[in-house]
């Protein structure tokens, strides 16, 4: 089986998803932009190139990842049955090596060699620098100051790769930073240098572009839901969502179904210490439009622009802003974008981990956490699809610290209280 | 095309005219408003209008990406002293009541969007700016700007690079009323060591085929030798990091000013 890249109506000849979207850069970056769209378009279409990537899905990520059936956390929820899409299962741990292979195989294609990227929890500078290290191109990995000390077994993998880490101290020394720096350094070395942006951000072609490598996730659940379930759309899709990557992968197969037939898409918002706090990065629940990174999306941003700096408990979603599609889809109401807390993702972290002997990467665990609510409210009968993005190998070590905090204060919740304690004890 | 102009930009048009009937560039200095602070500030901007063509005024914004670090910290320090685009806008307005010299705002679409583009236009009309600079604003991405910048009288400066094709460097020229800003080097703002004029002079060759406003190069010019170089090829020389680096470091900025300003003499 040879893999095809999707042709989805979104966006248009100019990169916006209605009003979202863009190209909001230096004019430095805009010729490198139009290249780089041009040989993304023929590379699609490239049977060399789709092969190339078909071969490396399979034999190094370990495509296609399971869909599986939570039976215990199913039977816990109490309703509609729960399937775990396994991108935990790829090397390197989450979805983001679809995209990094992708995007360094682009790189070669048009005879860059030098690679950069940037890493808020370390998933994807992994990807990047373990990309780099198979096709033989030099890679350098922007990440938080604040990042490096939450992920510092990410920070060694990368560096055992052979990626230089680069320390980012500007602004709140995290992910927005962290990007920053690295689209300084391709307005910088924009001829010889491919940047590899991770999540479906950025200018116009990148949240396209990475779509379309991320939605190898939502094709394969069409596949294997058939044969379990005797049909390709369940009920509902559940995905966390901070640019939203893992998310567009696993709903752009199925948003541009009529109406009708779409399941409910819905997005987990990283809601912090809640959405009223002002500790949060739900950027659809809790920011409003503007412009970031090159992109028109929903931002985190005060009444005169300044960004305001997001909080999650996971790394990998603490970014001010949300990929422009997905503020698009819920604008036009395609999908539904709901806020989880840090605490009830912790919740559901330990929730699986106990019923299932999963570790969800803390980012998925958001979703987890929405998804035994929505069992609940769908019923029985109900079939929902959960995007298991990534594991939660890297977030063990911060995992632990903030259960030590949270008994040390007297805050756990009463309903986790007891296994917490029990891990801890 | 006279007739469409527009009061900043006919006021631009005339600094570069003054500049080049003494045989000079035009010098343009930047200054983050609200740098070091917003006490501070004006005293700073009046020893860089000594000797300023043309003031370029930077709104502090949190995510400037085309800026290198020292107008990044520059940015944070300002906005941690409480300065904000109205606020910088105040500033601006002050400076009017002592200088004729005009004042072209330098900012990300963001805290334009923000305020609102309509809001912010009438805003900096009122406060007496001139122009407008957006970095992150490629002319093909809103037109909405350029226009309500025209409705209250701004003129819009867009921006070239040493990697923008032929047809690039078009669009932007026609787009520009106020003046051209050619980027000297691939890269962000900021001092840099050993530079050179290097693709410069190719690259103002083909502005010069399609601008009908005056070409200003900027980034890494940062001292009297570096600015004689582009006066050499340009009508205008924009010069920033360096100041920043001498408020910071306590040096003197009008003598700094009066030396770059000797340097655009050709």
């Amino acid at each position: 089986m040879s893999l095809t890249l999707p042709s989805y109506p979104q966006p248009d000849g100019r990169g916006r998803y209605g009003r979202f979207g863009g190209r909001y850069v230096p004019e430095t970056l805009i010729p490198a932009l139009d290249e780089l769209e041009a040989a993304y378009r023929a590379a699609k279409t490239d049977p060399a190139f789709l092969n190339e990537l078909d071969r490396l899905f399979r034999e190094f990520v370990g495509r296609p990842s399971p869909l599986y059936l939570a039976q215990r956390l199913t039977e816990h929820a109490g309703g509609a049955k729960i399937y775990l899409k396994r991108e935990d299962f790829n090397y390197t741990g989450a979805h983001k090596i679809n995209n990094c292979l992708a995007q360094a195989l682009l790189a070669v294609r048009m005879g860059k060699r030098r690679v950069i990227a940037e890493t808020g929890a370390g998933q994807h500078g992994v990807a990047s620098a373990t990309a780099a290290a198979l096709l033989g191109l030099d890679c350098v990995v922007y990440m938080g100051a604040e990042d490096i000390r939450r992920q510092a077994l990410n920070v060694f993998r990368m560096r055992l790769l052979g990626a230089e880490v680069r320390e980012v101290t500007s602004g709140t020394s995290t992910l927005k930073d962290a990007t920053n720096e690295a689209i300084r350094d391709w307005v910088t070395n924009v001829r010889d240098t491919f940047y590899i942006l991770g999540s479906v951000v950025g200018p116009h072609p990148y949240p396209a572009m990475v779509r379309d490598f991320q939605a190898v996730i939502g094709e394969e659940v069409k596949v294997q839901l058939q044969a379990v379930e005797g049909r390709v759309t369940p009920d509902a899709i559940v995905a966390c969502v901070g640019g939203g990557s893992n998310a567009i992968g696993i709903f752009a197969p199925y948003a541009y179904l009529p109406a009708g037939e779409r399941p409910r898409l819905i997005g987990t918002e990283a809601a912090g210490e809640g959405v009223e706090s002002g500790r949060h990065a739900a950027s659809v629940a809790g920011g409003r439009i503007g412009v970031l990174h090159g992109s028109m999306m929903y931002l985190l941003n005060d009444d005169e622009g300044q960004i305001v700096p997001p909080h999650s408990i996971s790394a990998g979603l603490d970014y001010p802003g949300i990929g422009p599609e997905h503020c698009h889809y819920s604008e036009t109401g395609v999908a539904e974008y709901v806020p989880v807390t840090d605490a009830q993702a912790l919740e559901a972290l330990q929730l699986l981990t106990r019923l299932e002997g999963i570790i969800p990467a803390l980012e998925s665990a958001h979703a987890i956490y929405h998804a035994v609510r929505l069992a609940q409210e769908l019923g029985p009968d109900g079939v929902i699809v959960v995007n298991l993005s990534g594991r939660g190998d890297k977030d063990v070590a911060e995992v632990m610290r903030l259960l030590e905090m949270e008994r040390d204060q007297g805050l756990l919740d009463k309903e986790v209280e007891q296994v917490t304690l029990e891990v801890l004890a | 095309m006279t007739a469409t102009l527009t009061r900043g930009a006919e006021r631009i048009h005339a600094a570069f005219d003054g500049a080049k009937a003494e045989g000079r560039a035009a010098f343009i200095p930047f200054m983050t408003a609200g740098y070091p602070s917003a006490e501070e500030f004006p005293a700073v901007a009046d020893a860089l209008l000594a000797h300023a063509d043309l003031l370029e005024v930077g709104i502090p914004y949190s995510d400037p990406l085309g800026d290198g670090p020292t107008i990044q910290r520059a940015s944070e320090q300002a906005l941690a002293g409480g300065t904000s685009t109205r606020r910088t806008l105040a500033l601006v307005k002050d400076l009017r009541q002592r200088h004729d010299t005009p004042i072209v705002i330098m900012t990300y679409v963001n805290p334009v969007y923000a305020v609102g583009p309509r809001e912010f236009m009438r805003l900096s009309k009122d406060a007496g700016v001139d122009g407008l600079i957006l970095p992150d604003l490629p002319p093909d991405q809103d037109l909405e700007i350029a226009d309500l910048a025209a409705e209250h009288g701004l003129a819009v400066t867009f921006l070239i690079a040493p990697t923008s094709t032929p047809e690039r460097v078009r669009l932007v020229a026609d787009a520009c009323t106020g003046f051209l800003y050619a980027v000297s080097v691939t890269g962000v703002t900021g001092a840099r060591e050993g530079t050179a004029l290097g693709e410069v002079p190719a690259m103002l060759a083909l502005a010069r085929e399609h601008a009908r406003v005056p070409v200003a190069v900027g980034f890494g010019v940062k001292d009297a030798a570096t600015a004689r170089q582009v006066a050499g090829v340009a009508d205008g020389v924009v010069v920033g990091s360096a100041f920043i680096n001498a408020v910071k470091a306590g040096k003197d900025v009008e003598a700094l000013a009066a030396s770059i300003a000797e340097g655009c003499r050709r």
